[in-house]
């Protein structure tokens, strides 16, 4: 075969080659959201974060706004630092209230920011104050089997 | 009696010093592929022309299979997943496995069947018609001349036909369950771009098909420089290479998997 063609087909293959590496990362996978956008840290101490992964979304208003980026186990408050980073773009007043919750029934676990009033905003690095465990389900049955026996005894009396 | 059973442990002896002598040598014709690489790789020429045997000839068998291994997923994956009410994860179940197993894996095995065995068989036949002594006797170094640029094309072609048959099997599997069956176009896109990172998936499906383009490449040209110079020799070799290269596949990817992604739930 001519040298001319041969170095077309082979051209053409490593332009398909890349091609396709290019709609795997774009198309498929979500290289997109990513960029080279600026974000904060902030930090956050949870009694429980029950099934908090690495990578969970940060999430407020149910827009996406940033992402989970280490759990760590504190051994002077004995409870769970939780430190995430979010889009420059989202400011938080210093009052933010974040919350761990589920999407759906059987879902992921994601944090959940609820803004507050404050006029100070959060800087890089700073603390959430206000915080809300997640909802661990034996938790919450227990609770209610030991409320529904305690109605019981009151009625029993 | 006593001597059977002295001959049957000596026997024993003979593979297994046998086969580790095979492994150093192989190891050592690896690291002088790689020494030898220089003058190939400044004559780029020579590997272009590798690459359109192994590549570019490689390409139907890669995209059809890959077209048939996501329709395949797809169909597979929705009676299943609808069983759970959940058939819109079908999107994220094809480009997941597709992306970090099947599409390495199964075009690094297609790749070692159609492009190693050629490779072996070539080199091997070089070898019996002592093509390749001639080229020592011109003071031309035929680990440089034949093997190395054989080795790189190899190592190079890999990557982009694994990211090929992703993208054809994740096309297959759209075809299937959003066209044919009816599956939410919107639901399928966005549920797989959601759950497909690109650093740990992506890349890392990357990252394998390269070490197998690198395991393939090395197995074949291995066993073709090594071919016994007869017939019966050469096709040994071939199927040995075919053997070879699809189990060191499926033992590297369980290897790169362990360490790829553990801990990540």
């Amino acid at each position: 075969m001519q040298r001319t063609t041969m170095d077309l087909w082979v051209g053409f293959f490593v332009l398909l080659g890349i091609g396709a590496l290019l709609i795997l990362s774009l198309k498929v996978g979500n290289l997109s959201t990513y960029g080279a956008k600026q974000s904060y840290g902030l930090v956050g101490n949870f009694e429980n974060i029950g099934g908090l992964k690495v990578r969970a979304p940060v999430k407020s208003a149910g827009v996406v706004v940033g992402r989970v980026t280490d759990i760590q186990f504190s051994l002077e408050t004995y409870d769970a630092v939780v430190t995430m980073r979010i889009g420059s773009d989202f400011t938080f007043p210093k009052d933010t209230f974040a919350s761990i919750l589920t999407a759906g029934l059987l879902g992921e676990q994601y944090i959940g920011l609820d803004a507050g009033g404050d006029e100070t905003m959060l800087k890089d690095g700073d603390k959430i104050m206000i915080t809300n465990s997640a909802i661990v389900l034996e938790e919450m049955i227990g609770r209610f089997l030991f409320d529904k026996a305690a109605e019981d005894d009151d009625e029993s009396f | 009696m006593l001597k059977r059973i002295i001959s049957g442990i000596r026997g024993i002896g003979h593979r297994v010093i046998d086969s580790t002598w095979r492994l150093g040598y192989a190891a050592r014709f690896f690291i002088l592929v790689l020494l030898k690489s220089t003058t190939s790789l400044r004559r780029f020429g020579l590997v272009i022309r590798e690459l359109y045997f192994t590549g570019v000839l490689s390409l139907i068998i890669i995209l059809v299979s890959g077209l048939f291994v996501g329709m395949v997923l797809g169909l597979q994956g929705y009676e299943t997943l609808q069983k759970f009410g959940s058939e819109s994860a079908v999107g994220t179940l094809v480009a997941l496995s597709l992306v970090r197993e099947l599409g390495p894996v199964v075009a690094a095995l297609l790749f070692a069947s159609r492009a190693g065995s050629a490779i072996t068989a070539e080199i091997g036949l070089m070898k019996a018609t002592e093509q390749l002594s001639a080229m020592g006797m011109m003071a031309v170094d035929p680990v440089a001349r034949v093997v190395a640029p054989r080795f790189w094309a190899g190592v190079i072609s890999m990557p982009f036909l694994a990211a090929m048959f992703s993208v054809m099997g994740v096309f297959g599997g759209y075809l299937v369950t959003v066209v044919f069956i009816g599956v939410d176009e919107g639901l399928f896109w966005s549920q797989m771009q959601n759950n497909v990172d690109f650093r740990i998936d992506i890349a890392n499906g990357v990252i394998k098909s390269f070490f197998f383009g690198i395991a393939v490449a090395a197995i074949a040209v291995f066993e073709g420089y090594d071919a016994p110079p007869t017939a019966e020799g050469v096709s040994g070799a071939t199927t040995r290479t075919v053997v070879t290269s699809s189990l060191a596949i499926l033992g590297l990817d369980f290897i790169l998997t362990a360490f790829m992604f553990r801990g990540i739930s």
